[in-house]
C-alpha cells in the first residue's frame, strides 16, 4: 500500500458538458478520496485547451446540450484526440456520460448531420425513428468476476450501435439501454466505461465510484490499493431506491 | 354542443369536491377536452377583452398570482387558473368553472405555443427558461427555439413582455415583432458574487459565440452581451433599482417606467420575486393599469400555495417553498440563508412524472451554501435516501439528518424536533400531499378551495 496516494482528475468540457448535474460525480469522488486520506485534484479542460496525459489518472466527461455537444466535438477531434488516446492506452480510468460516450465512437448523427467522434472505440451512434429512450434504468454489470447492478436514468434520442467484438459495459435489466433493442448498455475497453446511465451516476452506485478511484490509483502509483471501506449506509439505501424507480419503470 | 358538453364536464367537477377525491381543478377541464378537443378555442373566444398568457420555467404561478392582485385593485376580475393547474386541462376547467370577459393563464412551458394558437392570446410575458425536468420538457434551447416559432406566428396580433436579463427569453424579441415590451434589473449591488455553475444561457442565441457577462442576478439572469456579434440585452421599459432585501419578509426597489418612478414594497422575498414582480407589472401597463397604481396593488400581495407559504402547525411556525429545479432551488437556499440559525428542514423529494421521474438535478442545487446554518433535517418522498445523500456530500451533519420515507411521520418528526420555526421544501408532488396531509388534520383549506 503506497503511504501517501493522490488522485489526479481530469474534467473534460465541465462548463459544456454539464446538462445533467454531472458535478454530483465529482463531488462524489472527491469526498471519498479525501474521507480516505487520499488527494484529490480535479484539473478543468475546456474548448481549445490541450492536457498531458501522463498528468492524469481519471478522465470524466458528462453531456451537454445538442448545441453545445456539437461544439465539443470538434474540438475534443482537433486539439484532444491524441491525448485521450494515450491515456486510455496507458491504463487511464476514463468515464464518459451520456453525450461524452456517443463522442467517444466514430460518430454521431444530429439533425440529419454525421458528426465525426473521437474514434476511440469502434461504435456509432444513429438516429432511428422512434421516441427519445427516457426513464429509470437498471443494468448487470461485470467488471472483475462478481456481477453488480448500476442503477440511474437515460435520456438520450440517438441508438448507439456497438461494432463486432466490442464489449457492453453491461446487460439491461430494466430500461432501454443502447438502442432500446438489442439488450445492451455502455461500452467497456481497458480502462474506459462508457455509458447513457446520465449525470450523477456514481452516487447511486458507489461501487463503481471507488472501482475508479482504485483504477485510478493503480494509474499513478502503479499499484492496485484496497480502498478503507466507508459508512455507506446512505449510499446503498440510493442505490436501492434508483433501482426500485428503474424496477417499476 | 359546446354548452352541453361544458355542463356534463362542470357537473363532474362538483360530484368530485363534492366526494373529497380531489383532482378538482384539472378533471373537468380533462373531461371536457376529451369530448371537445376544440373547448379552449370555443370557450376563449368568449372572453371578449382577449386573454393573457405567463410562462416561464420558474415563478409562474406568483407572477399570474400578482398579476390578478393588480388587475383586482383595478375591480377587473379575470377567469384564472390560480390554483396552479398549467396544462391544457387546467386552462379548460379555469374556462368552464369562472365568468369572466377577460383570462389570465399561467401556461407550462411545453404546452405554451398549442394553448397561444387555441387562445390567441392579447399578451404573452414570458419570465426565464432554465433547466428543468429534463426528461419531460427536453433542453431548454429546444423550449427557447419552440417559443421564438410561437412568437414569429402571433407577431403583430399578440403583445409580449420578456425578460431583458434572460438571453434565453429576450431573445424571441427577435421574432415577436416590434412593441415588445422589456423588463430587468439594473441595480449593480445585488449582483452575484460569481457566475452560477448551473448555468443554462452560455452561448449567444444570434451567433453561438460564447456570452460575455458584466454580472448575474439569479442563475443567468443578468446584464450579458455577444462580443463576436455585438448582440446585446435590450434596454428595459420597466426595470427596478435601488434594491433593499428584507430576509423572509420582503424587500423594497424602486420601479422605473415612461411613467416615472414608483417605490414598490413587496411582501415576497427574493430577487426572483422582484423579477416576477416587474413581469407583472409590465404586462398589468399593457393592459392598460398605471404602473403607480400596480405598485401599490403589489403591498398588499399574499404568497400563494407553496410559494413560501407560512401555516401554523401546533406550536410551530411552518414555511414551505417548493422547490423543483436547480435555478429555484438555489434562490430558495439563498433566501433561507438570510435567516437565523439553526434553520430546521423537512425536505421531500418525489420522482413522480409531475416532478420529473430524473431527481439528477438534485446535485446541480447549492445546497453547500446552507452547510453551516441547518438545524435538524428531515429527508421524505419516494427519493428520500438520495436527497439525504446529497445533504451529506454537501456537507451537512449526517448525524442530525433523519430519512423517514413516510411524509405524515417525517412531518410529525421534524414539527416536534422543530424550534419554532420549520421550513419545508417539497417537491411539486411533494407539496400537494403536504398541502392535503395539512387539510386532512385542518391545519389549512384544501388547495381547490383557495
Amino acid at each position: 500500500m503506497v503511504s501517501s496516494m493522490k488522485l489526479r482528475l481530469l474534467s473534460l468540457y465541465p462548463d459544456q458538458m454539464n446538462i445533467y448535474a454531472d458535478r454530483g460525480n465529482i463531488l462524489f469522488l472527491q469526498h471519498r478520496c479525501e474521507w480516505r486520506g487520499i488527494e484529490f485534484e480535479v484539473t478543468r479542460c475546456g474548448p481549445g485547451e490541450r492536457f498531458d496525459p501522463a498528468e492524469h489518472d481519471l478522465l470524466y466527461m458528462g453531456g451537454g446540450q445538442d448545441r453545445d455537444q456539437k461544439a465539443v466535438a470538434r474540438d475534443l477531434v482537433e486539439t484532444k484526440r491524441d491525448s485521450v488516446a494515450r491515456a486510455k492506452a496507458d491504463g487511464a480510468a476514463l468515464l464518459a456520460v451520456c453525450g461524452g460516450y456517443q463522442l467517444l465512437g466514430e460518430s454521431y448523427e444530429l439533425e440529419g448531420e454525421t458528426i465525426e467522434g473521437l474514434g476511440l472505440v469502434d461504435l456509432k451512434t444513429v438516429r432511428e425513428p422512434g421516441p427519445r429512450l427516457i426513464g429509470p434504468v437498471a443494468i448487470e454489470v461485470d467488471l472483475d468476476g462478481s456481477p453488480k447492478i448500476l442503477a440511474g436514468f437515460e435520456n438520450h434520442g440517438g441508438r448507439t450501435r456497438l461494432g463486432n467484438g466490442t464489449t457492453p459495459l453491461g446487460r439491461v435489466v430494466h430500461g432501454h439501454g443502447n438502442n432500446g433493442q438489442d439488450g445492451f448498455e455502455g461500452v467497456r475497453e481497458d480502462n474506459l466505461i462508457g455509458t447513457y446511465l446520465h449525470g450523477p451516476l456514481l452516487p447511486k452506485n458507489a461501487w463503481l465510484a471507488d472501482h475508479l478511484i482504485a483504477t485510478g490509483l493503480e494509474h499513478h502509483h502503479g499499484e492496485r490499493p484496497e480502498l478503507e471501506p466507508l459508512d455507506d449506509g446512505l449510499e446503498e439505501a440510493a442505490h436501492q431506491a434508483a433501482l426500485t424507480a428503474a424496477r417499476n419503470g | 354542443m359546446i354548452r352541453a358538453k361544458a355542463a356534463l364536464a362542470r357537473s363532474v367537477g362538483r360530484i368530485s369536491r363534492a366526494t373529497g377525491r380531489g383532482g378538482g381543478t384539472t378533471l373537468p377541464g380533462r373531461m371536457l377536452l376529451k369530448l371537445d378537443s376544440n373547448a379552449i378555442d370555443k370557450l376563449g373566444a368568449g372572453l371578449t377583452e382577449g386573454s393573457t398568457l405567463i410562462s416561464a420555467t420558474n415563478g409562474k404561478t406568483t407572477t399570474a398570482s400578482m398579476l390578478a392582485t393588480i388587475l383586482a385593485g383595478a375591480d377587473r376580475h379575470p377567469v384564472h387558473n390560480r390554483a396552479g393547474s398549467n396544462m391544457t386541462w387546467g386552462v379548460a376547467t379555469a374556462l368552464l368553472e369562472q365568468k369572466g370577459d377577460e383570462g389570465l393563464f399561467e401556461v407550462d412551458e411545453a404546452w405554451l405555443p398549442e394553448t397561444a394558437s387555441r387562445l390567441h392570446p392579447r399578451t404573452i410575458l414570458l419570465g426565464n427558461l432554465f433547466r428543468d425536468q429534463l426528461d419531460r420538457y427536453g433542453e431548454t434551447e429546444a423550449l427557447a427555439d419552440a417559443w421564438a416559432k410561437m412568437a414569429s406566428e402571433l407577431a403583430g396580433q399578440t403583445s409580449f413582455v420578456l425578460n431583458a436579463d434572460d438571453p434565453l427569453v429576450a431573445d424571441i424579441g427577435n421574432s415577436s415583432g416590434p412593441g415588445t415590451v422589456y423588463f430587468g434589473i439594473e441595480d449593480e449591488s445585488q449582483a452575484l458574487p460569481e457566475l452560477q455553475h448551473a448555468h443554462d444561457a452560455k452561448l449567444c442565441r444570434v451567433c453561438g459565440h460564447e456570452l460575455t457577462y458584466d454580472r448575474a442576478f439569479v442563475g443567468h439572469l443578468g446584464h450579458y452581451w455577444c462580443e463576436s456579434c455585438g448582440m446585446r440585452r435590450p434596454t428595459p421599459d420597466v426595470l427596478a433599482s435601488n434594491i433593499v432585501l428584507h430576509g423572509m419578509s420582503g424587500l423594497e426597489a424602486t420601479v422605473d417606467s415612461p411613467e416615472g418612478p414608483s417605490r414598490l414594497k413587496l411582501p415576497l422575498p427574493g430577487l426572483y420575486n422582484l423579477y416576477n414582480a416587474l413581469g407583472a407589472i409590465a404586462t398589468a401597463r399593457e393592459l392598460g393599469v398605471p404602473v403607480a397604481d400596480a405598485v401599490e396593488s403589489l403591498a398588499s400581495m399574499k404568497a400563494v400555495f407553496g410559494r413560501v407559504e407560512r401555516i401554523q402547525v401546533g406550536d410551530v411556525s411552518l414555511s414551505i417553498l417548493l422547490i423543483k429545479n436547480p435555478a429555484g432551488a438555489n434562490e430558495v437556499i439563498r433566501t433561507l440563508a438570510l435567516e437565523p440559525a439553526p434553520i430546521d428542514l423537512w425536505i421531500a423529494l418525489n420522482d413522480r412524472i409531475a416532478d420529473g421521474r430524473d431527481v439528477s438535478w438534485i446535485w446541480d442545487a447549492d445546497f453547500e451554501m446552507l452547510a453551516e446554518r441547518v438545524g435538524r433535517i428531515t429527508c421524505t418522498g419516494t427519493r428520500a435516501s438520495e436527497m439525504a445523500l446529497r445533504l451529506k456530500y454537501a456537507g451537512w451533519p449526517t448525524d442530525r439528518t433523519t430519512v423517514i420515507d413516510d411524509p405524515e411521520a417525517a412531518l410529525d418528526s421534524a414539527v416536534q424536533a422543530a424550534e419554532g420555526q420549520l421550513f419545508a421544501l417539497p417537491t411539486y408532488t411533494a407539496l400537494l400531499d403536504l398541502r392535503n396531509l395539512l387539510a386532512d388534520r385542518g391545519d389549512t383549506e384544501r388547495y381547490w378551495e383557495g
